[in-house]
């Protein structure tokens, strides 16, 4: 808290006197106020920058029709995309995935490897599917299909253990199979792996 | 006796006009008899092995699932999956033995299918027969006449075939030749532009060999009218 509250002195500060604020519509300083400076993520909130834009937009719908349903995007995302018009919504998703993204390298590199060959292998002994064949081989996604290089390692694990315990994303995505047959020590490697991949 | 069908096509791989027509179908009847022999000896291995470990065939199905599509109707991850409903048993499992054996390649299906026993195999096959989804869908719609026409008639000036001749008049396909009807557009059209880069690999020569010609022979604008056909056949 004592974090958060220094941060929101700096950023009112700096948004009275920085020019990069200049150029950021009232629209994207509601998102990045929660989402970090340019949009590279801040805490629970994730990095926007360079996220497929298609992405985006299904997250926005999601959390207006209340299907993405963890506690975070309850007490958060819920109300703050209930008034966006979907124009408002495409402007903003083509705006910050056209931002360059920052890896946030904040997992246990002991555990990169490990989460490397699960990522592109899976384990298929155990059932679980290679991360690869749908997010891409440096894990930039595609589409609506996320990019999760360089996202945060809170996030990531968070995400994936969400769909274990049974909170909801999308109507159509895989991933509650996908997470249900991961352990804690394959999302810990998976997450750390992650905030590395550029 | 796999071994020795793949040693037959192999001596007759080089040849050309008439005569390819003519040992193209000796090596099918061939084939077939083959592969009849095959699936019914696997057959009995299925009876045996499988119902013991339901639970196994059960979590396998649903890891299968999770790539090509809840309803086995394919999937667009960052790689196009193809559609497995519906398709030939023999067909996918002369194809998961090729990712085993690196005469297809693909990194992501050696992994999965080097861990599969030969009754998983079979009985992963059998399954998804059964199934019946609608298409996939999302092909575009601009040259689905010109599919049909190559699909129906072939592409005689080009040496290409009719499809429907091998892979039916409906595309369902039969024994190892694969049904086309309801396959993801994507899928189709990559296979056919990438044929020899990731079919027949290695030294030993597979019954892939047969459509290595054809794909050759059509241009990229061919093969999308002809992936968009048959992606939309149900």
């Amino acid at each position: 808290m004592k974090r958060i509250g220094l941060k929101m002195a700096i950023m009112a500060i700096l948004a009275s006197s920085a020019p990069s604020w200049a150029g950021e519509s009232a629209a994207v300083r509601n998102c990045t106020w929660c989402h970090g400076t340019g949009a590279q993520g801040y805490t629970v909130a994730p990095r926007l920058a360079g996220q497929r834009p298609q992405y985006i937009m299904s997250q926005i719908r999601s959390f207006r029709e209340h299907a993405r349903d963890n506690p975070f995007s309850k007490q958060y995302m819920w109300n703050a995309v209930a008034a966006l018009d979907s124009q408002t919504a495409r402007d903003l998703a083509n705006y910050f995935a056209a931002i360059p993204p920052k890896g946030a390298n904040d997992g246990d590199s002991t555990l990169a490897s490990r989460g490397r060959t699960i990522y592109l292998d899976g384990i298929p002994e155990a059932n679980i599917v290679s991360c690869y064949a749908c997010h891409g081989p440096n894990a930039e996604g595609v589409r609506d299909i996320p990019r999760l290089g360089g996202l945060a390692y809170f996030y990531l694990k968070g995400r994936l253990e969400q769909w274990g315990q049974g909170y909801h994303s999308g109507t159509e995505s895989p991933m509650p199979m996908v997470a249900s047959h991961l352990g804690p020590n394959e999302i810990e490697a998976l997450a750390s792996y992650l905030s590395f991949v550029k | 006796m796999v071994a020795a069908c793949s040693v037959e096509l192999d001596a007759s791989g080089g040849r050309r006009g008439g005569r390819i027509v003519k040992v193209l179908s000796v090596r099918l009847i061939l084939q077939a008899v083959i592969l009849a022999v095959a699936f019914s000896a696997t057959g009995h291995a299925a009876d045996s092995g499988v119902p013991a470990r339901q639970g196994g065939l059960e979590a396998k199905l649903e890891y299968c699932k999770t790539c090509h599509g809840l309803s086995g109707q394919g999937y667009l991850g960052y790689f196009p999956m193809p559609r497995l409903a519906g398709q030939q048993p023999e067909y996918i499992e002369a194809q998961l033995r090729a990712f085993i054996e690196r005469r297809r390649t693909n990194p992501i299906m050696f992994n999965v299918a080097h861990v599969l026993s030969p009754s998983m195999l079979t009985a992963l096959a059998t399954h998804f027969r059964g199934l019946n989804p609608k298409p996939f869908g999302g092909a575009p719609r601009g040259s689905l006449a010109e599919g049909k026409k190559i699909f129906e008639e072939g592409l005689p000036e080009a040496n290409v075939p009719a499809c429907s001749a091998c892979h039916g008049t409906e595309g369902k396909g039969q024994n190892e030749i694969p049904r086309l009807a309801g396959q993801v557009y994507a899928y189709t059209v990559g296979q056919l532009k990438g044929w020899k880069t990731e079919r027949g690999q290695g030294s030993a020569v597979d019954t892939s060999a047969i459509m290595a010609p054809t794909a050759h022979n059509m241009t990229r604008s061919q093969i999308e009218a002809v992936a968009a056909y048959v992606s939309y056949l149900q």
